[in-house]
């Protein structure tokens, strides 16, 4: 029996009047990449967002390692171990490369300097800049960046919200290449996706949200063959 | 990753500093007959000491505005409260009927210094050391009021963004000013009159027994208090809750989902900026000799601001910078233009009365305008560098 990190029991989540999230149930076990795909607007960011306390949410249960943290605020759910990258990189412009990973650890009071090694092992390039201000790299780098940031809370899960925004296909193989270093080196990912070709490929397993809902879910492999995804999410309908 | 870095050649910067400003007061006393600039009553040491206190405030203001991106425009505010908190504290009992004659006395009889006195003795050795120790408290005191206003208002006014946060602090200020001009509270604040007769910067002189000046420390002692708090800022900066500071002021959100609660540190930065505001205010009132209400106009904050953006946002050493130059501009170097000059015979066009604020005004423009990030934009001059000659990397290259 596998080891269940997060467990989402059907979420809600509305903002003003409008539901974005209407009763999502998925889990993320110990050592997997779980992804979630789907068109813009279909909740998928609404629901990272609530996992990590920045969206409060209207109904459901969040559990993380065994315990509620359903409302919990932001710095306990990331003191728990939950780490997110936030959607469009939002890395500290005028903060140095080493200032920005230094927050990352903000919440950890123990030394510093393996968890940099690390980091800088699997980005040589963040090394090489270390002294720059975040703001005057490229977009891949500040990709790099975030997701560099997010790896210095030492989390037990990884949230990701497109990762690939923005970039162009062969940064995009990069970003993927070190997401599966990652998982690799035991780490649990939850990736949230519109280029759900990548996405599914590294993947374990996926589920596709469609309006607030999770309309299929399996192995990353089972839906890459569905004829459904096919067609909406990887633009091969029909033809292939 | 980084060693400890020795701060050594720094400090000794700053001790010769030290060393040099007693020299620069006292030259005049050694060598009687240098020019009229170096008199202790020449705008030479009106600038330094007002810009020491400046600097003091306005680095506060950068701590706030440059780098925890919160716009506050209270500053003058809680310069008043220092002003006031070190006044009322430390007015000698003797000369409490003498300051609130319109109210018939003080309502508020303690007075540091006289406690001290009673304690060290009024002459000699004693009498210094319950003044030192009477100013520090006020001081401190100062601060710390201002610092508890900010935290109750702070409640409140810190969930505001932006302009909304500037206009709902301005007020503020304008609101405590007029509260200390009320006449009801006249017996403690003495009501639109002046507190005065509390130590100031020239009680720190030293005197024989004549009563005539033998060494002078009234530069060196605003030098040496700005000194220090502006110190106890830069390491707050650099440390990481300085850190948590400016991933607030880049971007809220990633800050949040990194765990840092966003209201507690913007709390924590204001309450310490307004410290050091309040420390600066009790400073102001030293130099000026009195603590008056309608002198902490919104006029006050502006120039202030004006100094931060000039000296650069997010740049200590450039705030330093831009007050001395500043205040050197406004005090003395631009004075020539609002008297008539001849060069010869030939009578200057323009200049009177008021002509220096149109010069500086344009000096100001031009500022903004070539330099937008301000002098320093957001680096730091490196005080190790200077004083060892070598560049060290730096995590300030920002540009």
């Amino acid at each position: 029996m596998q080891e269940c990190v997060l467990k989402i029991e059907d979420l809600k989540v509305s903002y003003g009047g409008i539901q974005a999230v209407r009763g999502i149930s998925f889990e993320v076990n110990k050592g997997e990449i779980v992804t979630l795909i789907g068109a813009n607007g279909a909740g998928k960011s609404s629901t990272l967002r609530t996992i990590s306390g920045l969206v409060k949410a209207n109904g459901g249960r969040v559990t993380f390692m065994g315990e509620d943290i359903t409302g919990k605020d932001s710095t306990e759910i990331v003191s728990k171990g939950l780490m997110m990258v936030p959607e469009g990189r939002r890395i500290f412009p005028n903060l140095t490369v080493l200032e920005n990973l230094k927050v990352g650890a903000y919440l950890r009071n123990d030394d510093l300097s393996e968890d940099l090694e690390m980091v800088f092992h699997y980005f040589p390039r963040l090394k090489e800049r270390s002294w720059q201000a975040g703001g005057t790299l490229s977009g891949g780098e500040q990709q790099m960046l975030a997701v560099g940031r997010a790896l210095m809370g030492k989390p037990k899960l990884l949230m990701m919200d497109e990762p690939s925004l923005g970039l162009a296909p062969i940064v995009v193989q990069g970003i993927f290449d070190i997401i599966n270093e990652i998982h690799s080196s035991g780490a649990t990912v939850l990736l949230i996706e519109q280029n759900a070709n990548m996405a599914l490929h590294v993947a374990d397993r996926a589920y596709v949200i469609e309006n607030g809902r999770i309309s299929l879910s399996g192995t990353g492999k089972e839906l890459l063959e569905d004829e459904k995804v096919k067609s909406a999410y990887l633009g091969s309908g029909g033809k292939g | 990753m980084s060693g400890k870095k020795s701060n050594l050649p720094a400090l000794t910067g700053i001790v010769i500093l030290f060393l040099f400003i007693i020299f620069l007061e006292n030259i005049r006393s050694f060598i009687p007959g240098l020019p009229m600039i170096f008199d202790p009553m020449s705008p030479l040491f009106t600038v330094l000491k007002k810009a020491a206190v400046y600097s003091l405030v306005a680095v506060s203001m950068n701590l706030l505005n440059g780098f925890t991106g919160l716009f506050s425009l209270g500053q003058a505010g809680f310069m008043l409260l220092g002003a006031y908190t070190y006044a009322i504290l430390t007015v000698p009992s003797a000369m409490k009927d003498q300051v609130y004659y319109l109210f018939g006395g003080c309502a508020f009889q303690f007075s540091l210094v006289d406690f001290f006195q009673g304690i060290f003795g009024s002459a000699g050795a004693g009498y210094a050391v319950g003044l030192i120790l009477s100013c520090l408290i006020a001081i401190i005191l100062a601060g710390v009021v201002a610092g508890f206003f900010a935290f109750l208002i702070g409640f409140p006014v810190l969930r505001l963004k932006s302009d909304y946060l500037a206009i709902a602090t301005l007020g503020f200020a304008e609101i405590l000013r007029a509260i200390f001009q009320w006449q009801t509270l006249g017996p403690v604040t003495n009501g639109a009159n002046m507190i005065k007769g509390f130590p100031t910067f020239t009680s720190f002189n030293i005197t024989g027994a004549g009563g005539q000046v033998v060494l002078r420390l009234s530069t060196f002692v605003p030098f040496l208090i700005t000194t220090v708090c502006i110190a106890i800022i830069v390491l707050l900066i650099n440390s990481s809750y300085g850190r948590a500071f400016k991933s607030i002021r880049d971007d809220e959100i990633a800050a949040e989902a990194m765990g840092i609660r966003l209201f507690t540190h913007k709390m924590l930065s204001f309450v310490i900026s307004s410290f050091f505001a309040g420390v600066g205010g009790a400073m102001f009132a030293m130099y000026v000799a009195n603590a008056q209400a309608k002198a902490f106009t919104s006029t006050m904050t502006y120039e202030i601001l004006l100094i931060v953006v000039i000296g650069g946002i997010g740049s200590v050493s450039g705030s330093v910078l831009a007050t001395f130059l500043y205040v050197a501009c406004s005090e003395w170097w631009l004075r020539f233009l609002d008297s008539e000059q001849y060069i010869g015979s030939f009578k200057v066009p323009l200049l009177r009365n008021g002509f220096r604020m149109v010069v500086f005004s344009v000096v100001i423009m031009i500022i903004v305008l070539f330099f937008s990030q301000g002098i320093m934009g957001n680096r730091e001059i490196d005080l190790n560098a200077i004083f060892t000659g070598k560049k060290r990397k730096s995590g300030s290259q920002g540009k």
